[in-house]
Parts: C-alpha cells; structure tokens; sequence
C-alpha cells in the first residue's frame, strides 16, 4: 500500500525533470549556432562546387569575347590560322578533333565490347575475370602524359611500316593518299581508342550484367548457343546502356589532350588522309597557349576552348542522363 | 517404315549433333574473335608497363630522385628531377587543400542533406558529374583567365587551383558514395541520443567512412599528380628548385629572430613563380632531341606511374575489403 502511494510522487518528479532537459524553444544553445551554422556551410560550399560550372563557362566566355565579336560563327567554318595575319579560324581543329574521335570510338567500340563480354559471361571462372576487368580499368589510371610518350618512343615506329604499306598499296584511296610521316591522325585516334576503351568497357559490363538472367535462360532454353543469345537477346537489350557508354567514351576522346598533342603531329593543313599529320583543339591550345601574346590571337584560343567545352558539355550531358535514365529503368524492373 | 527410319537417323544427327555446322562455326568463331579483341585490348597495357620498368627502372637512381636538371651537353653534373617531384608534390599539395573541405562538404550535401531536398541535390550532383567530365585542358584554360591574367605571372598556384577544380568533382562524388555506405540505423541511433546533424555527421558518419573518403582522396590526388594539360597552361616548368622549398630551406638554416618574421612573409610570393611538374617535364623531354632527356623523361614515368598505380590498387584493396565487411 506504500509503495502505492510513493509511486505517483517520483513519476511526477521524473516527468518535471525530463521537461526541462527536453526544452524545445531553447534557442540559445551553441548547439543550435552549431548547427544551422554547419547547414550555411555545407549549402555555400555545395553551391560553391556547382557555381565552378558557371564560372568557368561565363569567364571562358569573356575571354573569347574579342574573337566572338570579331569572327562571328564564321569562326567555325574559316580554315585560315594565321598567327601573323591575325586570321582565326577553327575548322582545321574541329576536324581533326572530330575525325581522331571517330578513328578512336571505330576501334574502341569492338574491343571494348569485347571485353565487357568476357567479363561478363561465364567464359572463365570468377576469379580470372575480375582482375580482367581490373587491368582494363587500370589504363585509364595511367597518366596521358605516360601514353603520348609511349605513343611518340613505340606506337609510331611500330606503325611507320604498317602505314607505308597501306600507302603504297592504297594510295588511290583518299582516306591514306598521303606518305605517312609518323605522327599524324592515325596514331592519335589509335592512341585515344586505348584511352577511352576502359570507359566503354566497364559501363557495357556493368549493363549487360544488368539484364535480367531469366531473359538468358529463356533463350538458351529455346536452343539459342551463347553467340545467338548475346547477338540477339543481350546486346540489344543493353543497347541503350551501351550507346550511353560509347557518348560518353566520346566526350573524353574529344577533350583529350595530352596524348594527342604528343603524336597527331600539329599541323593546321587540312588533308583527308589519315596518314598525314594533322591538329585538335585540345592540341592547339596546349602547344600555342603559354606563347600567345596577341589579345585577339588569346580570343581566339579562347574561343577554341569554349566550342570544346560547349561540345564536350553537350555529349557528357546526354551521356549521363543516358546512363541515370537506364539506372531509373533498371531499378524499376 | 523406311519413313520412321529416316525420321530415326534424322533425330540421331540431331542429338548427337545439335547444331549444324554455321551455327557451330559462328559460336566458336565469336569466342575465338571476343578473346583476341580482349589481349588486343590488354596489350596497351602490357606494353606500356614493360617499356616503363625496361626504360624507366632500369635509369632509375637515387642520383635522379634528388638532383636538379643538368643543362644538356653537361656529362660530369649529376642529372635529375628532384625539383619536379617536389613542385608535382606542392601543386598536388595545394589541389588537396582547397578541393577535399570544399568536396567533402558537398559530398555531405549531397548524401545527408539530399533526402530533404532532392530536386536541389540532384541538380547539384548533376552538375558536380559535368564538372568531372570537363576536360582538363579547358579547366587549366580557365584557371589561367582567372588567375594568371590577374597575378599577371605563370605560377604553381595557379597549378595547384587547376589541379584543385580536377580533383574538387571527383572528391565530392566519391564522399557521397562513401557516406550511403553507411547504415541508416547509425543516424538512427546517433540521433536517438540526442545528437545533432552536426554531431551526427562528424562523430558517427565520418568516422565510419573515412576509410573510403581517404582513398578517394588519395586516388583523386594521384590522379592529379598525372595530369598535364591544365599544368602547361598555369604553372608552366623551369630548371630549378620550386621557390617555396628554396625559402624554406633558409628559414630552416637561418638563426630565428626577427628576420624569421621578414622571411615567413615572403612565403606567399614564392607561390607566385612558374614551378616545375614530372608530368610537364617528361611531356617537355619527351620530344626533347637528346638521347639523355628522352632517358630522363622514362624515368620520370616510372616514378609518376608508380605512384598512380599504387593508389589504384591500394584503393581498390581498401573498397574490396569495405564491400566484403558489410
């Protein structure tokens, strides 16, 4: 019976205790500086990150401003680069950044395919094709720098032979109708298909692991051999992951610089041949950048700049939401 | 009962071989082509790692490690990159400081403040991965209209704040990744105590994933100590000592006094001169037409690749182990 009565009195002593400690409209505490002084940080430094974009786009824009003004849109469509005439055009930059890409996506798109197939069927056992994967994904880890190198001291005396004789015995051909000097557009695009290939190769894995294995057993159920099953069943239905991958091999091929500038041989003439040398806007702006001293000849570098990053901007754009679309999709499956 | 005996030998074929001739050719001919294409694709690699360790080792000494360049023509000096390791180090140095607060914290937006408002952390993540993907040659463009026109000089800070934009994308995408590791019942828990967003996020939630952000880091860093482009257009190269080392060096030998005070206050400007990179160096020796260069520029890979490499593998080790822990 005492106990009885005592209870009601410490219940009440506990709840006037716990309602001071939970006094919800303190605002003095440092706690509370603490914290909505922690959320102004994190959101300024947030919006600082995604503010880099706007930045960058709105002082290379700035700087280009003389070119633009200058040249109009006929900047793109001028082949005339001439440092002393003060005569900018980017025509031979655009095409020889377009053609090097596409010599790079040509090779990289087979082989990287390839390898996402390999790593991804059940050709070897697990523990030989993840390492597989691995190394194909170390080569993006090595610096472009190291590639150029091994592109100007190996690839190009390794290609010398083979590219002569493709001259001799194609010259009627308006692709390779020009004696190969060594560098030129061919051993660019051959070096950008290395570096872009791990991209392609490492999205492609990952989408066709994503296809639902009872679609395979389905097909190999109806007598379909593995080849018909990834020709017919799995390609297309990664098709969309895989194109995703190949924009975004793209993107990097367009604004890769260094390697490019090592091996494509720097020249602003025009030729058809891929043999003969030949320049990207990449290039150009690495090898003129630190020289330039003309306010209209650094314009039009910028201007440069600001087509590529436009470009490169665009493809990665649609790449990415390419890529979330099909994780959307895939996670809705 | 010659028809069901046909039917027979027709069934017999079938099943003892089940696919006709094209369609076996096809099946093994794709698997002999995928396997090609995959060495073919492997040989890059392999040739470029043996063309390191048979040219670039091979020169490597501890001579090379910590002397300055020699002029070409000179025999009896010793020839190195010390200078380029130490300036590849300092720019590096200064990219990490500015990118890793200013990354981890949109990382932490990202992840802990993104549930509340999606819309706005998806724009901004977004936007972090188009960041990622500017090439770095229009990032060392930029850095140069921002920086080298307003300090009117080619310098390793400049270097270093290009190198800082490469990694500032990559270092917030990967907190973010490493922060959703964590399990929502450590939030749960943390904030069942009492603790606050802030308290929750700097006492639990790093600490458990600081491993992975550490890696990121490093991985992001070593990254950038490969980078070249946005290097040639910012912090250019030169022969000598970085400046900041050269400064310190003094300070360190003279006598502290008020001279010390004098000499600290000139640490900044040191920041302001061009200042040599391994990765500018083997791009200027690489097309250099002396033989002892082009050696010089193998060696400077060995070492660059050396380090890329083992941040990949140790980062690759460090998220294995991660993965296989949960």
């Amino acid at each position: 019976m005492t106990n009885f009565a005592k209870q009601p009195e410490k219940f009440t002593n506990q709840q006037t205790a716990k309602t001071t400690a939970l006094d919800l409209t303190d605002t003095k505490g440092e706690g509370l500086w603490l914290e909505s002084g922690f959320t102004i940080f994190v959101w300024g430094f947030a919006i600082a990150t995604a503010g880099t974009l706007f930045l960058m786009s709105a002082v290379i824009f700035k700087d280009a401003w003389p070119a633009i003004s200058k040249f109009g849109l006929s900047f793109l469509w001028n082949a005339k680069w001439d440092i002393g005439e003060l005569q900018f055009g980017a025509l031979p930059f655009i095409y020889g950044t377009v053609i090097s890409s596409a010599i790079a996506i040509i090779i990289a798109l087979p082989l990287g395919l390839s390898v996402a197939i390999v790593t991804s069927e059940n050709f070897l056992p697990a523990w030989v094709r993840s390492p597989l994967g691995f190394m194909v994904e170390l080569i993006s880890a090595i610096p472009s720098v190291i590639v150029g190198l091994w592109g100007i001291f190996v690839l190009i005396p390794f290609l010398l032979p083979l590219q002569q004789s493709l001259f001799n015995n194609f010259s009627w051909f308006p692709l390779l109708s020009s004696e190969p000097l060594g560098p030129g557009m061919l051993p660019a695009g051959i070096l950008l298909s290395i570096m872009i290939l791990p991209t392609v190769a490492a999205i492609s894995r990952d989408v066709l692991m994503s296809v639902p294995v009872d679609l395979r057993s389905a097909s190999m159920s109806l007598g379909a051999t593995r080849w018909e099953t990834i020709f017919k069943l799995l390609l297309p239905a990664a098709s969309s992951g895989i194109i995703g991958a190949t924009i975004l091999a793209l993107g990097r091929a367009l604004g890769e610089t260094m390697a490019v500038t090592m091996v494509i041989g720097n020249s602003i003439q025009i030729n058809p041949s891929i043999l003969a040398p030949a320049y990207s806007i990449p290039a150009v702006l690495a090898s003129q950048f630190r020289e330039a001293q003309e306010p209209l000849h650094i314009g039009s570098l910028m201007y440069l700049a600001l087509i590529l990053f436009v470009i490169t901007l665009l493809v990665n754009a649609v790449a990415v939401l390419l890529v979330q679309l099909i994780g959307v999709k895939g996670a809705k499956n | 009962m010659t028809q069901a005996k046909n039917t027979q030998t027709i069934l017999d074929a079938e099943i003892y071989n089940p696919l006709s001739l094209g369609r076996n050719f096809f099946s093994q001919g794709m698997t002999v082509i995928a396997f090609a294409f995959t060495a073919l694709a492997l040989l890059p690699l392999f040739a470029i790692l043996y063309k390191i360790l048979g040219e670039g080792l091979t020169h490597l000494s501890w001579e090379v490690l910590v002397s300055l360049p020699a002029p070409v023509g000179v025999e009896d000096q010793p020839n190195g990159f010390a200078n380029a390791i130490l300036g590849t180090a300092l720019m590096v140095g200064i990219a990490t400081l500015f990118s890793v607060p200013i990354g981890v914290m949109t990382g932490i937006f990202l992840s802990e403040f993104g549930r509340e408002n999606r819309a706005i952390a998806n724009t901004i993540r977004f936007i972090t991965v188009i960041l990622s993907s500017v090439p770095s040659i229009v990032v060392g463009v930029f850095t140069y209209a921002l920086i080298v026109v307003t300090t009117k000089v080619f310098s390793g800070l400049a270097g270093g704040i290009a190198l800082g934009i490469i990694m500032l994308p990559v270092v917030a995408l990967t907190t973010e990744q490493a922060l959703k590791i964590v399990p929502t019942s450590y939030r749960l828990a943390s904030g069942g105590l009492g603790a606050g967003r802030f308290q929750t996020i700097f006492k639990i939630i790093i600490p458990a994933a600081l491993p992975t952000i550490t890696t990121g880091v490093l991985l992001a860093a070593s990254r950038a100590a490969g980078e070249t482009a946005p290097l040639i257009v910012t912090a250019l190269s030169s022969q000598f000592w970085p400046p900041l080392i050269e400064k310190l060096g003094e300070i360190s030998q003279s006598p502290i006094g008020a001279e010390t005070i004098s000499k600290l206050q000139e640490i900044p400007g040191t920041l302001l001169t061009p200042t040599p990179s391994m990765s500018v160096l083997i791009y200027n020796y690489a097309s250099s037409p002396y033989k002892e260069q082009n050696e010089l520029a193998w060696t400077a890979a060995s070492v660059l690749l050396g380090i890329v490499l083992i941040a990949s593998l140790a980062s690759r080790a460090v998220t294995r182990k991660r993965l296989q822990d949960r």
